[in-house]
């Protein structure tokens, strides 16, 4: 199972030292020993634990609370609710133009709750299970009232409406078109229409819950929020306006976080009920979310329709067209949504040349948990669709799907490619990772495999699935959705100092969820300096106090090797200069003469002339009488900025993200024909992120979304019933794969540098889509000989693919071909 | 005889070779007790329903889901948790996780490590498949696994 080659095909375009090497994690040694430190392990003396009591409707009136029974118990030190909540803050600010601008979201519900799950009181108390305690003595009166659960219902007139104040459930919706679609497919000798597609509903669910320890200063009014908030500049955006207070009221400090991938940016509301407590109580107020609240209520991904589509196709398989219908599902909320309605056209056309493009998006909120970013958060949707069309167009049209790939894929020779709404795919080679996978999983042998399957009762099939993964976002094309923000480009902060003894001290502005920045930031400084690797501290986390970040820093949306690294290289070049300039000053020589090197800063033409950095650093911070001049203060702050222009609104047009990592996935099944249990019996997955600074934390990357993917697209799903009860509330019911569900794997990768990026590198870890994509793929091509069913979920548990076997003609009415 | 119920008992563990007198409340689970009482916030908790195994420890040798163990049943048992694996060096397979990649953000790592320690003492070089077994109680979300056996396997081997 573990046997996982590496094929690796370099380019080196910047000089390796440190970099490109599997140098050992930093971070190991203390999480291996117990010794991180995750916001749980925080303590404070007389800290109250807070509990959410959750409302157990998934759309109701609240007609009464009271809460005096759960104020008497011994040991409660206090409660919020709604009401208060109402009166000390300001409703959330809404990122969404109308109708979703009118959408009022509070910390706690208010007047109404809209999902199951959804925080109606905190209770606050000496010990968490005495907080559950009180919870049950609070006295909720609720007035039911009807839900809707399925985003195409909730377009319905005469559907329950969530949000009154928006005068229906819609939150955006926006015509996206590019190119002369229509000609395109009045030329076209094919057209291909599938009805119905779903993206459905699930997230990656980290082992480490939410939760934050909360203090409040009464002399200086500012909160200290010990937390795993993986987006604290998005935090302090939503929560400083709902609070009445200065960004600089907020401190945010995040250590060892454990597992994030974009479910952990939108805990503003409950940070906002803490710091009410912290304020109110007058005591440290502690919360760790359990594991059904999270399932319930915390940022699932974006569940997606895509209706009435159609493909135009030329004889020769040249697809020049599509258009369609993107119905979203937000939840009852509108977190971080509606971004979710720009990010997909980042990767508008996936890995494809198409030219001509109309994508109809509505966005509507249901009596479900607020969606919010989610690993491949939008673009994953918009991928899986791209990959089904081009399955369904071969399937349906009798194309070889390896061959349509190839010709479709926007070619090596066209990189920088421009796509149909302004994104430019800055690098890439799709024909020849594609055959590297095909290599990897013995594609050749497919035909062999599937006989010896169906001599064993088995039906075999193959897929591919092929993924962008864009990095570095541009952040105004959130003025795609709503003209009036004031959001644009992006950048991250690190600063480096040399100190008293010659340490090396690199703070990042960057939030690490397990993506080894501690490791790969020293490695690209050791380079720059010309030092040991091990002499380099740095310090990943947030800390407001260490003057360290900017408003987009954290981590998210696969810009770390961009910006994050982009940032340490500016900041220890600038350190470098400021070491090399003291080392002249004292040698007497000119700053070009003097080269960092084995630990010091020395004369190029004579060694011995060397300073150690323990010199250079105890100069300027203990012993600096005597220089007629300033000496360079050994510290210096960089802020990467990438180059970015407001996209065209009115055209939606525009370059959104900076980088596009690529990955290939492919796989093979068999499906048991009488029971639709299937199997994954073999996996290979080649990634491409540009230069790799630590290859073996790339291919984690690679691994662990692929495993998240796998999950996705065979077990996990968060299902709810008709009245808005989720399904799936833990780990018993929401299956994440184990150790006996991993298929083996074998991962390969090549490297086409970013012409865009200081170092070669691209932003990577959000291209475990691919395995979705790929397991489509694969059981729609097991099904061919079994009443050809088209796969029309990004979701296959074994009962829906005994019902497609069962019954291939309810997915085969979803598809049409029309020849011209 | 009758009894009469007690909300707080008075338990007597032994945790990583020191032993501990606490009164506790009788409700009180293990994992809580290893970290709010002791201090020793390396066990983890990840899902409250025995299903992640992120708060593994060893109970009189033998790896239990602290989660779905009372302080109280560990009254007069010797407690190993990840904290007293190794000392200030490295065992063999903590070395043998970071070798192998085996973790990425350490959430579920004590608990892995704790279940595979218990493996190796039984069985000194397990297969791919037995450590595929022993870990399946135990839930990553970041490595997708084949690290983390790869690590294991491989430090069974060193081991033997």
């Amino acid at each position: 199972m573990t046997t996982t080659e590496t094929e690796t095909t370099t380019t080196p375009t910047i000089q390796k030292g440190y970099v490109g090497q599997n140098v050992p994690r930093k971070e190991d040694r203390r999480l291996v020993q117990g010794q991180g430190t995750f916001f749980d392990d925080v303590k404070r003396h007389g800290m109250g634990y807070v509990h959410f009591l959750r409302s157990p409707y998934a759309h109701a009136r609240i007609a009464s609370i009271d809460v005096s029974a759960a104020l008497e118990l011994p040991g409660v030190y206090g409660t919020l609710t709604g009401d208060e909540v109402a009166i000390l803050t300001e409703p959330f600010f809404q990122i969404a133009a109308e109708p979703g601008a009118n959408v009022r979201d509070y910390a706690l519900a208010v007047g109404k709750v809209r999902y199951l799950g959804e925080p109606v009181v905190a209770v606050v108390a000496q010990t968490r299970e005495l907080a559950r305690d009180a919870s049950e003595l609070v006295m909720v009166d609720y007035e039911p009232l009807d839900v809707v659960v399925d985003a195409r219902k909730a377009l319905e007139h005469g559907s329950p409406v969530l949000h009154e104040e928006c005068g229906g459930n819609i939150s955006y919706s926006g015509l996206w078109e590019w190119g002369d679609v229509d000609k395109a497919f009045a030329e076209a000798d094919h057209v291909v229409k599938i009805s119905e597609l779903h993206f459905d509903r699930f997230n990656s669910t980290p082992l480490e819950t939410n939760g934050a320890l909360v203090e409040y200063n009464r002399g200086t009014g500012q909160w200290t929020l010990t937390c795993n908030n993986q987006f604290p500049g998005f935090a302090a955006i939503m929560m400083a306006p709902a609070l009445r207070v200065g960004a600089n009221k907020l401190r945010f400090v995040t250590q060892d976080i454990g597992g994030a991938f974009g479910n952990k940016i939108t805990t503003h509301p409950q940070l906002v009920a803490l710091c009410l407590l912290a304020r109110k109580l007058g005591r440290a107020v502690q919360w760790t979310e359990w594991r059904t609240d999270f399932h319930q209520s915390m940022s699932h991904g974006n569940e997606r329709w895509f209706l009435d589509t159609e493909v135009a196709v030329m004889a020769d398989g040249t697809m020049t067209a599509f258009r369609t219908k993107a119905l979203d599902d937000a939840g009852a909320y509108l977190r971080y949504e509606p971004l979710g309605g720009v990010i997909w056209s980042q990767v508008a056309p996936g890995m494809y040349g198409w030219r001509n493009l109309r994508l109809d998006f509505t966005q509507v909120m249901t009596n479900k948990a607020p969606c919010s970013p989610n690993r491949g958060y939008s673009r994953m949707q918009q991928l899986w669709f791209t990959e089904r069309i081009v399955d369904v167009v071969a399937h349906e049209l009798g194309f070889d799907r390896v061959e349509l790939r190839k010709k479709n894929y926007v070619q090596p020779e066209q990189m920088p490619y421009e796509t149909p709404n302004g994104c430019v795919y800055d690098s890439g080679d799709y024909p020849r990772a594609l055959d590297v996978v095909l290599d990897l999983i013995g594609y050749d042998t497919i035909e062999e495999r599937r006989k010896d399957a169906a001599a064993r009762g088995k039906l075999l099939g193959f897929g591919i699935g092929s993924t962008l993964d864009s990095g570095t976002n541009n952040f105004g094309q959130s003025q795609l959705l709503n003209p009036e923000l004031q959001f644009s480009g992006n950048n991250e902060v690190a600063t480096a100092k040399l100190d008293f003894f010659g340490e090396i001290v690199v703070t990042l502005g960057t939030v690490p969820q397990g993506q080894g920045h501690e490791t790969t930031a020293a490695q690209i400084a050791a380079d720059i300096l010309g030092c040991d690797v091990d002499i380099i501290e740095v310090r990943a986390g947030h800390d407001d106090y260490w003057n360290s970040h900017a408003g987009f820093s954290g981590t998210y949306a696969s810009q770390f090797a961009v910006t994050g690294l982009g940032a340490v290289k500016g900041a220890v070049e600038e350190l470098a200069h400021q070491m090399r300039t003291l080392a002249s000053m004292v040698l007497q020589c000119s700053v070009d003469d003097i080269e960092l090197a084995e630990g010091f800063a020395r004369m190029k033409e004579n060694h011995e002339a060397a300073l150690p950095f323990m010199a250079l650093g105890a100069i300027p911070n203990m012993n600096n009488a005597g220089f007629p001049i300033d000496p360079p203060q050994m510290n210096a702050r960089f802020v990467f900025r990438p180059q970015f222009d407001v996209p065209d609104k009115e055209k939606k047009f525009g370059n959104l993200t900076l980088t596009y990592s690529m990955q290939i996935h492919a796989c093979v099944v068999e499906v048991d024909p009488e029971t639709g249990v299937y199997e994954i019996v073999d996996y290979a997955a080649v990634d491409d992120c540009g230069v790799r600074v630590n290859p073996k934390i790339v291919e984690g990357q690679v691994m662990g979304a692929t495993a998240q993917a796998i999950g996705a697209a065979m077990f996990e799903v968060f299902a709810y019933d008709d009245e808005g009860n989720l399904l799936t509330p833990n780990f018993y019911d929401y299956h994440v794969p184990h150790t006996l569900d991993m298929p083996p794997l074998k991962t390969a990768a090549i490297e086409t540098p970013s012409p865009f990026t200081s170092l070669g590198t691209k932003g990577m870890g959000e291209g475990g889509g691919g395995g979705i994509h790929c397991v489509s793929a694969a059981l729609q091509d097991a099904l061919m000989t079994s009443g050809r069913a088209i796969v029309t979920s990004s979701h296959n548990p074994y009962h829906r693919v005994w019902e497609m076997i069962r019954h291939p003609e309810r997915s085969r009415e979803k598809v049409e071909v029309v020849s011209l | 005889m009758a009894t009469t119920p007690v909300s707080e008992k008075v338990v007597t563990v032994s945790v990583n070779g020191t032993t501990y007198e606490y009164e506790v409340p009788t409700r009180r689970l293990l994992v809580h007790f290893l970290r709010d009482d002791l201090a020793l916030t390396g066990t983890h908790i990840g899902c409250d329903t025995g299903s992640c195994g992120a708060c593994t420890v060893h109970l009189n040798g033998v790896p239990v889901k602290s989660c779905a163990v009372l302080a109280v049943q560990a009254d007069g048992a010797a407690v190993t948790t990840v904290e007293g694996l190794g000392g200030e060096e490295l065992t063999p397979l903590q070395q043998s996780f970071s070798d192998h990649h085996a973790l990425q953000c350490g959430y579920c790592t004590p608990g892995m490590l704790m279940s595979a320690a218990a493996l190796l003492d039984e069985n000194p070089s397990p297969s791919e498949e037995d450590v595929k077994i022993a870990l399946q109680g135990n839930i990553c979300r970041c490595t997708g696994y084949w690290n983390i056996v790869e690590a294991v396997v491989a430090a069974g081997k060193g081991a033997a």
